[in-house]
């Protein structure tokens, strides 16, 4: 709340489009903050909503495939410092809301919900780790290396003597740096980089 | 909202200026240009093509909140969706992605050896996930769904397991972006790579629509049939 001047971006994902006009409506009352989208399935948009950059993400948990058990920050990589709100107005799993940062009820008015999102704007931005540069750590060029060799992370894990969950952490960071996803993109970055030579990977 | 659907008394011409993506449908439904001021509607009907499936496609490239109505979609000439799929098909591979092979071919010559190998070897990667993609596509989904019209279904398959499977087959595509824009150093053909990514970028949206699709038409359609075989 120390950047009241600010204009916080909203990115509005709901399949119902009575419902998102309306909360567009609401929280538009108050001049801190704009709904710069309103979408209806974050499938085919993720792209678009990375690159939008919001400062807020409000989601009908629902649209998010539970099946395939995504964490939010698997499908939004891009969005480091975005605060992930909940809008719930049916049976939602305990599980699926935890990764929220918020949660905003259907009956909540517009003064409640600027409240909560102005909260979790503050709580997302609160490790000040303005520092971090784009560039690998000599840990997660390990990592990359290995990965263009076609180890699994279960082997880096144990080449490194860490856990499997750090190298999936690795990995995230290298994909979040980088841009790339894949691990033949990824060695196309390593040759580029001149990490490794075309002959460590046939 | 912002954007407003497409009706079919529109003239061709103002839903063209509206959105000229949509330019690329018509050869998909071998449509020809020269259309004067005729409508959608007459312009389909001229041309042999089911209106309302065309219509449901432009609005699905042009409005992202837009879905199909129920009944809508029951009512589709799935013969025709199932065409139009196969020649976009067609279109990305032999239009599409050997425009990009082609100028990265070009591109990789003013690289070393080595990062030239690298490229070509993760573009040939792609290219073939997006081959299989298809041809899955071409031989199993679409036979499946070509039978289950005429009533007979084959026990095992269901177009559930196309649903959960219709991966991504753009983050590769999203790489490329980036190593080509990020990570490929040197000075020449600078030209070659802004017009590369272009390419890539155009491709990526129009292969989002195309999924979009099969998303919002292809699989609520049979599901919708599946549906009805289930209860008899």
């Amino acid at each position: 709340m120390t950047k009241s001047s600010r204009h916080y971006r909203v990115v509005i994902v709901e399949p119902s489009i009575i419902i998102s006009t309306g909360l567009k409506y609401l929280i538009e009352l108050k001049k801190e903050f704009e709904v710069s989208a309103i979408i209806a399935d974050y499938y085919h948009y993720t792209e678009k909503i990375n690159h939008l950059l919001p400062d807020v993400i409000i989601i009908n948990p629902s649209v998010v495939d539970v099946k395939k058990r995504q964490h939010l920050e698997e499908i939004f990589t891009e969005l480091k410092e975005t605060a992930f709100i909940a809008l719930i107005y049916q049976y939602i799993e305990p599980e699926v809301v935890k990764q929220f940062h918020a949660v905003i009820d259907i009956s909540d008015d517009g003064e409640r919900i600027a409240q909560k999102l102005l909260h979790a704007i503050d709580a997302v931005n609160a490790p000040p780790d303005a520092a971090e540069k784009n560039e690998l750590s000599d840990r997660e060029k390990e990592v990359l290396i290995a990965l263009a060799r076609g180890k699994i992370n279960k082997e880096i894990a144990e080449m490194y003597h860490i856990s499997v969950h750090t190298v999936i952490t690795h990995r995230k960071n290298i994909i979040r740096k980088t841009g790339i996803k894949s691990i033949s993109g990824l060695t196309v970055y390593a040759i580029l980089n001149n990490l490794i030579s075309i002959n460590d990977v046939e | 909202m912002e954007a407003r659907l497409f009706t079919a008394d529109m003239k061709l011409a103002e839903v063209i200026h509206i959105d000229y993506q949509l330019l690329l449908l018509l050869p998909r439904f071998g449509m020809n240009l020269g259309f004067g001021d005729k409508t959608v509607r007459e312009w389909c009907d001229k041309s042999g093509v089911s209106c309302r499936l065309f219509l449901m496609i432009c609005n699905v490239y042009n409005c992202g909140q837009y879905l199909p109505g129920e009944e809508e979609i029951e009512e589709i000439d799935v013969d025709q969706l199932i065409a139009y799929l196969k020649r976009s098909h067609l279109y990305y591979l032999d239009n599409r992605l050997a425009a990009i092979e082609q100028k990265l071919n070009d591109i990789g010559e003013t690289c070393p050896v080595e990062h030239r190998q690298i490229l070509n070897r993760f573009f040939e990667g792609y290219k073939n996930e997006v081959i299989s993609h298809f041809e899955y596509e071409e031989r199993t989904v679409f036979p499946y769904i070509l039978d289950v019209t005429v009533g007979s279904r084959p026990k095992d398959y269901r177009i559930e397991v196309f649903k959960e499977n219709h991966s991504n087959i753009d983050d590769k595509l999203n790489d490329l972006k980036n190593i080509i824009m990020k990570y490929l150093q040197g000075s020449a053909r600078g030209e070659e790579k802004i017009n590369l990514l272009f390419d890539i970028f155009s491709l990526e949206e129009d292969l989002s629509k195309h999924s979009l699709i099969e998303d919002k038409i292809l699989v609520p359609f049979v599901l919708k049939l599946e549906q009805r075989y289930d209860k008899e």
